[in-house]
């Protein structure tokens, strides 16, 4: 009885997991074809470069400038807040595993998804 | 030419590359950083952030299936997560560090090696009951669902799969792409797991490994918009497209040509990368 149980937690969490990754590529995708259409209709006439790496700007790098830009109606900031949610979706699925892992009282998980998360935020 | 057409050009290129990829199986980054540096000249740094990105994108769309349907292994997945993403962090770090030519050197040898990995018969092992003792600790056993029934399963050689998931991490940050054929050998070979559990856990966790390694290239400025933007839903459309178009069309002949295309784009990346033109 015990063991059913735990499996069905288990189907329930690869559910809600399943549909975060949907809306997360959903949502994103939605966002950058916002900030694309505006960037094509502004710059599209424009000449490319990218022969010579630059780097990108500050306002692309930063959290806070990137959403100073976006708020200002800029189009290749508001792509890159999308490109953000984008990066965010898979580290949201470890996010919700761990609560998912606690609920099932299985605490050798719970540990282990929190020490891949702390690596993975370690960089931002 | 322009920024727009610039864009479509591209956008159609990782259509293609998105189709072709989930086709095969060989995923769609092994073909466009290829595209990006010796067609559209892009640097390789812009490449290999622009790569990353569609990456993901293409692992969570995938895995929001895939896990559904109850074959993927999330625990084995988590736990070989720890591999890949200290890997992912520390090839990064050695992208920013490495020549550019070393780079494409390199590329080209997982290029070389995804193409010949994509030829080698995956049958599924006998199912063992002979599990090792870590394997048991950490409860990576598992079973999964197959018209015939479940079917149950265990993993062996934990440590070895471990090992060749840090391998994986590192080229996978180095270069910008999932490296399943990496985690394929590190879960079929090594671990000993069905190979439909084993494709669907390495695509599962390919999109966290690329993440770990997103926020060094976001800081590093190799994540540009404008060239992200068409390759993401590019890439997106084209392995929505592959993976409803598999049910129906046989691609072993696909298979084949494909595998030819990416030894000619190794063998043009080693060369442009001895002769110091990347």
């Amino acid at each position: 009885m015990a063991l059913l149980k735990k499996k069905i937690q288990d189907t329930d969490l690869e559910i809600i997991i399943g549909q975060l990754l949907r809306y997360g590529v959903l949502i994103s995708s939605i966002i950058v074809i916002a900030g694309g259409s505006l960037y094509i209709y502004r710059h599209g006439h424009q000449l490319p470069n990218y022969k010579e790496f630059r780097g990108e700007p500050e306002k692309m790098r930063e959290l806070s400038p990137l959403w100073e830009a976006v708020l200002r109606g800029e189009g290749r900031p508001l792509i890159q807040l999308g490109l953000l949610v984008l990066i965010a979706t898979p580290i949201a699925r470890i996010f919700f595993s761990i609560f998912g892992y606690v609920l099932e009282k299985d605490w050798l998980y719970a540990i282990l998804t929190i020490i891949v998360l702390t690596v993975i935020c370690w960089n931002f | 030419m322009t920024i727009l057409v610039f864009t479509l050009i591209l956008f159609a290129g990782a259509l293609a590359a998105g189709l072709l990829g989930s086709l095969t199986g060989l995923g769609g980054g092994v073909v466009l950083i290829p595209l990006l540096t010796l067609v559209f000249k892009v640097d390789i740094h812009y490449a290999i952030g622009t790569s990353l990105i569609s990456v993901i994108a293409t692992s969570s769309g995938a895995a929001a299936a895939y896990v559904r349907e109850g074959i993927t292994n999330i625990r084995l997945g988590m736990f070989l997560e720890l591999a890949t993403t200290m890997g992912a962090i520390g090839g990064a770090f050695l992208a920013t560090k490495l020549d550019t030519s070393l780079i494409a050197v390199l590329f080209g040898g997982i290029l070389i090696l995804s193409a010949a990995m994509s030829f080698v018969k995956r049958g599924d092992h006998a199912v063992t009951t002979d599990a090792s003792r870590l394997s048991q600790v950490l409860r990576l056993n598992s079973s999964y669902p197959t018209a015939a029934g479940v079917v149950f399963y265990t993993v062996r050689n934990v440590v070895g799969g471990f090992f060749m998931m840090i391998i994986a991490g590192i080229v996978s940050g180095l270069l910008g792409i999932g490296s399943g054929a990496l985690k394929v050998i590190a879960m079929d070979n090594i671990m000993r797991i069905p190979f439909k559990v084993s494709t669907t856990t390495s695509n599962f966790m390919i999109g966290v490994t690329a993440a770990a390694s997103a926020g060094i290239y976001l800081q590093r400025g190799y994540i540009d918009p404008g060239l992200s933007m068409p390759v993401v839903l590019g890439v997106l459309v084209g392995a929505f497209i592959g993976s409803r178009m598999l049910k129906t069309t046989s691609v072993s002949k696909l298979k084949m040509l494909f595998a030819i295309v990416i030894f000619g784009l190794a063998l043009e990346m080693m060369y442009n990368g001895l002769t110091h033109k990347i």
